[in-house]
């Protein structure tokens, strides 16, 4: 078994109010001056964690447009997306032979899964978190065209904009920032109004939407 | 291998089609009938939770799993073919209910020249306007003998929309190029959200004929003549890739299984994957006597039946009959063999993607609430002076705003992939970014076709389906076309920025196109040159009958479910009628 491994981030670093749902329940956790917040990590190592968190907020950073990838936790999302069947390949055809050079309107056809895509791409962004900014966006135009800067920019929306069931989207930020309410169970009355103008009802998370305890589908399989 | 005690009729897949024929051989006779599917159950009751796009649209959790099973494709007979390793440029559901769970609900009829389209281009072209290469077939049935069965597919679904065409009387507001229609849709059309609103208004300056896209997410509540009741739709923006949470879209779950499930005579199995058909020991009879199939724990069964239905999706019909050795697989090099030819898959893209000043309030909506233009349909419009055949509908759904599959999209004028710059005009975009789509028939050509594949097996050993698959020049060019209007929409509409389609390149596995896949085990006039005769009866195999758009010659513009369920409707008549009192040939 591996060594249990924590993301510890200080309250400096991520600022205001985080909220994160950990370790299959809903919780609350309010990073205040001075303290840290210590995170159970299923797949990352710590010093992976937090390369990977440094790259997504470049990616979506946090800026005068509003939160980003940092206030979403979407290394927590990265993490247990890779630690859950998608990140072991559990719904991908792996019968050999790969063709690694395939024209790219076949799919993907290479051998690699996306952790062990992670785990090479990590490797050579060693010491990317200790980094200037300029410099940290200089390393990832370096390997803009590759596989697992396309993961990584994908994974990061995802972590944004997907519910929090799934350990991103913190307290429905990601929504917030785009006026997307969720799982709204009903537009009827507002469906053809508006026009012209923005509708933003508040948010609602699929489990405050149907009142029921989802299981997201790496903690089913 | 275990044998079962014989039941008088097996059906191989539980969605549209097989729910159908359970339900109206459950009911009209006391034949006992089993139905095997390969996924899991599911009813209604499902899809309480079933809102995250994370793992229902991106991640699939409804489709067949590929690491079981997938497809391997290559763009001409020269190549060697790899697998498609995830889902992609379509969609093949698995579970009770199949991809009817997890449909948008688009509900057109075809267009009566669709059942003749070898005839009706000839006629009124000359041969010399078909393309090289084609293999484009009559059905061997016609509009007119289909009018009251697709009638009665929109009283099971309780579509909602506007009659154009009223027993030839044109009626303004509905699409007046449909073919004539013996009565008015069950219901009223749906809402119409502010985006499509927009487009039928700029279609209508430009002198079209916009009318409300034909429905399955219906406008009220609405009881079938099976007295099965649904609500009407709330315009929540989850229909494509999820199962419908108040059953106000209508899938085979909750239209179909409810009254199934009152019937002593009909069992449903899951996690029933279906591995050869068996053929009779003397072959001279023309019959097959059971299925067999491997259950979830992997414990094979052989399960003997007077009477088999194929209704397992275009891809997997093919496959069963190529695995079971029926028929003559088809050789393009000879043009010789029926089983695997005709393969199509719809053109359909974005013709123009439209950015906008101002908001679109984009996810509510359902997937069926919108405009369709039919000006540019199948031969409406005449090609004397255009470089192709046939032609296409535009559309603009209402159909909800994921955001994991919609954020970034951005117009020409923003370069940036990542960071500040991009994250800004990124969140500016999200809600004010709308697609017209363009859904367009594809021809039938002799080098597009299905056979087995010699390299790639399945999770049981095998051989996975082959795709031999590519446009031609007349897709390519009706692209083209398409994308021309289209921008003149929506450059009518009030968009500020728009990027046009860029262009039907080699057959793009990776791109959703929409999961209208169709041909494989045609119908037609003749065994030479078809699987199936008109009834969707094998035409050597007088108790094997195959159901879907596998039976489809051609790949008309309209979404195939309307005439897959009508023509089962039409089978299940002719079995009761016919077929039943004399089990024999029937064409």
């Amino acid at each position: 078994m591996r060594r249990r491994e924590f993301l510890t981030l200080s309250a400096a670093s991520v600022g205001g109010v985080l909220v994160y749902s950990l370790d299959r329940r809903v919780s609350r956790l309010s990073a205040q001056a001075g303290q840290s917040l210590r995170i159970p990590l299923r797949f990352f190592s710590q010093s992976e964690a937090l390369i990977v968190a440094a790259a997504a907020s470049r990616i979506f950073p946090s800026d005068e447009a509003g939160p980003g990838a940092r206030e979403a936790g979407v290394v927590v999302y990265i993490d247990r997306q890779l630690a859950g069947p998608w990140g072991r390949d559990g719904h991908r055809y792996t019968q050999e032979p790969f063709e690694e050079n395939a024209p790219a309107e076949f799919g993907y056809q290479g051998k690699a899964t996306p952790q062990q895509t992670y785990r090479q791409g990590l490797k050579d962004l060693a010491g990317f978190d200790r980094l200037e900014p300029a410099e940290q966006d200089q390393k990832l135009k370096n390997i803009e065209t590759t596989l697992f800067f396309s993961l990584l920019r994908q994974n990061t929306i995802e972590g944004m904009f997907s519910d929090p069931i799934h350990g991103g989207n913190a307290d429905m930020v990601g929504w917030q920032l785009i006026g997307f309410p969720g799982p709204r169970m009903s537009n009827y009355d507002d469906v053809d109004k508006h026009f012209g103008e923005a509708f933003r009802p508040k948010p609602v998370s699929l489990r405050e939407a149907s009142g029921r305890k989802v299981r997201p589908s790496e903690e089913v399989e | 291998m275990k044998t079962l005690p014989p039941v008088d009729v097996v059906i191989v897949g539980g969605g549209w089609t097989g729910l159908l024929m359970a339900k109206e051989l459950g009911t009209r006779t006391s034949l006992s009938i089993v139905v095997l599917e390969r996924g899991q159950p599911r009813q209604t009751d499902d899809y309480g939770g079933d809102m995250d796009e994370l793992d229902y649209a991106v991640r699939l959790h409804m489709m067949q799993n590929a690491s079981q099973e997938t497809v391997t494709l290559r763009h001409n007979p020269g190549e060697r073919a790899l697998p498609l390793r995830q889902f992609g440029g379509f969609l093949p559901g698995a579970g009770i209910g199949g991809a009817g769970e997890h449909w948008n609900g688009v509900f057109p009829r075809m267009l009566p020249d669709c059942f003749t389209p070898l005839s009706s281009t000839v006629e009124k072209y000359g041969a010399s306007k078909l393309p090289e290469d084609h293999s484009i077939q009559d059905w061997g049935i016609t509009y007119d003998e289909l009018e009251p069965y697709y009638t009665r597919a929109e009283r099971l679904l309780g579509i909602s929309g506007k009659a154009g065409n009223l027993r030839g009387k044109l009626m303004e507001g509905g699409n007046i190029f449909e073919g004539w229609r013996s009565t008015e849709y069950p219901t009223p059309p749906t809402k119409i959200p502010y985006f499509s609103a927009l487009f039928r208004d700029a279609a209508k300056s430009l002198g079209y004929h916009p009318y409300p896209t034909p429905a399955a997410t219906i406008s009220q509540t609405y009881t079938n003549p099976d007295g099965v009741a649904r609500p009407g739709c709330t315009y929540c923006g989850f229909c494509e890739r999820f199962g419908c949470m108040i059953a106000a879209k209508a899938q085979p779950t909750n239209t179909l299984l409810p009254v199934i499930q009152k019937r002593k005579n009909v069992s449903i199995r899951a996690g029933a994957q279906v591995r050869r058909i068996v053929r009779d020991i003397d072959r001279s009879k023309g019959k097959v006597r059971g299925v067999n199939y491997i259950d979830a724990s992997g414990q094979e069964f052989f399960q003997p039946a007077e009477l088999i239905f194929l209704a397992s999706w275009t891809l997997n019909n093919t496959r069963l009959l190529l695995l079971s050795k029926i028929g003559e697989p088809y050789d393009p090099a000879t043009n010789q063999g029926t089983v695997g030819r005709n393969l199509t898959h719809q053109v359909n893209f974005p013709a123009a993607t439209a950015f906008f000043d101002q908001p679109l309030n984009r996810f509510m909506g359902s997937g069926a609430s919108g405009i369709t233009v039919s000006d540019f349909n199948g031969d409406v419009f005449d090609h004397s002076g255009v470089p192709f055949l046939r032609g296409g509908n535009f559309f603009a759904l209402s159909s909800g705003n994921r955001p994991i599959a919609n954020f970034g999209t951005l117009p020409p004028s923003v370069h940036a992939n990542w960071g500040s710059e991009w994250k800004k005009n990124a969140l500016h975009y999200y809600d004010r970014t709308g697609r017209i789509t363009f859904e367009a028939e594809h021809l039938a050509y002799k080098s597009n076709y299905t056979d087995l594949d010699p390299t790639y097996k399945d999770h049981w050993g095998d051989p996975l389906l082959r795709l031999t698959l590519d446009w031609r020049e007349n897709e390519r060019k009706t692209a083209e076309f398409g994308t021309v209007k289209g921008v003149e929409i929506a450059r009518a509409m009030g968009a500020k920025e728009i990027t046009p389609f860029s262009g039907l390149q080699s057959y793009d596995a990776t791109r959703y196109q929409s999961t209208h896949i169709q041909g494989g085990t045609i119908m037609g006039t003749t065994p030479e040159r078809s699987v199936l005769n008109p009834y969707l009866q094998h035409w050597q195999v007088s108790n094997l009958f195959v159901l879907g758009a596998s039976s489809f010659p051609q790949n008309s513009a309209s979404n195939p479910t309307p005439t897959i369920l009508a023509q089962t409707y039409r089978t299940a008549d002719t079995i009761v009628d016919r077929y039943l009192k004399n089990p024999a040939p029937l064409a």
